[in-house]
């Protein structure tokens, strides 16, 4: 899970607002429902959570099944009500985890 | 072939086909019976009431393999009344678990957008949980036209 997950969402905003954030974590997401050409089930390998905090706070999270598809995607909202940093949190079946970080200044 | 006469051959073909039918039924009442299970685990067997949840899917998903699929849950999101817990779960996938969300009141709005995999025509069901444990809930069918579990 070396791939850089995407982060779309405001640098700015101001006191209250409720924000858009865009998420996009390339990988496989493998289902361990696929058979590889000799007919053995490929195992599961799949990012099986999603968490975001704001300044160490929950903001939103998601638990996540082989039916999301690959390179998962998650679009939500956050009310911003302070300035401060985002942390975005990836977790593979396994135990890897991917973490990106973004600032935003509330005015 | 000889010994086979027509209207034989016609009666197999179609005992055949009601066994098949069959078979279906039966995997589609045992998907149900798991997806049914696996929200009455969810909402600790509270019946959900039909409303305040939207759900935006395509009506046809030409590939199964990448569905997008929106829900917004009708909530104040204040400190005291918000959407703590949504579930999505596909009647007609082999397991019928899609995706647990969470929100909290710095969420803003009970809304995510993702996109899923379908294995074939099926309903999709969403269920909402709030802090005042009120359980709201919406359905929509999709109809899959290449499904998307790689069989």
């Amino acid at each position: 899970m070396a791939e850089k997950p995407r982060l779309k969402l405001p640098k700015q905003a101001k006191k209250g607002d409720i924000i858009e954030i865009k998420t996009l974590m390339p990988h496989i997401m493998e289902s361990g429902q696929r058979k590889d050409k000799d007919g053995k089930v490929i195992p599961r390998k799949i990012i099986n959570k999603f968490v975001c905090e704001f300044n160490g706070k929950p903001v939103f999270s998601a638990d996540l099944d082989p039916a999301i598809a690959a390179n998962p995607y998650l679009q939500f909202s956050a009310k911003v009500e302070e300035s401060g940093t985002f942390k975005f949190t990836w977790t593979e079946d396994g135990g890897a985890v991917i973490t990106a970080e973004e600032k935003i200044t509330v005015s | 072939m000889r010994g086979l006469t027509r209207r034989a051959a016609l009666a197999l073909g179609a005992s055949g086909a009601a066994l098949t039918l069959i078979g279906w039924s039966n995997s589609a009442l045992a998907a149900a019976k798991e997806t049914a299970e696996q929200i009455a685990k969810f909402t600790g067997g509270k019946e959900a009431a039909k409303s305040k949840v939207s759900i935006e899917l395509p009506e046809i998903a030409e590939n199964g393999n990448t569905v997008p699929l929106s829900f917004s849950v009708d909530a104040p999101m204040t400190a005291d009344n918000y959407v703590t817990d949504v579930m999505v779960v596909a009647e007609g996938n082999p397991n019928p678990g899609v995706a647990t969300f969470h929100f909290t009141p710095l969420s803003g709005k009970a809304e995510a957008q993702t996109r899923i995999r379908l294995a074939t025509t099926q309903n999709i069901i969403v269920v909402a949980k709030t802090s005042k444990g009120e359980v709201f809930t919406g359905q929509k069918l999709v109809k899959v036209t290449i499904g998307g579990c790689g069989g």
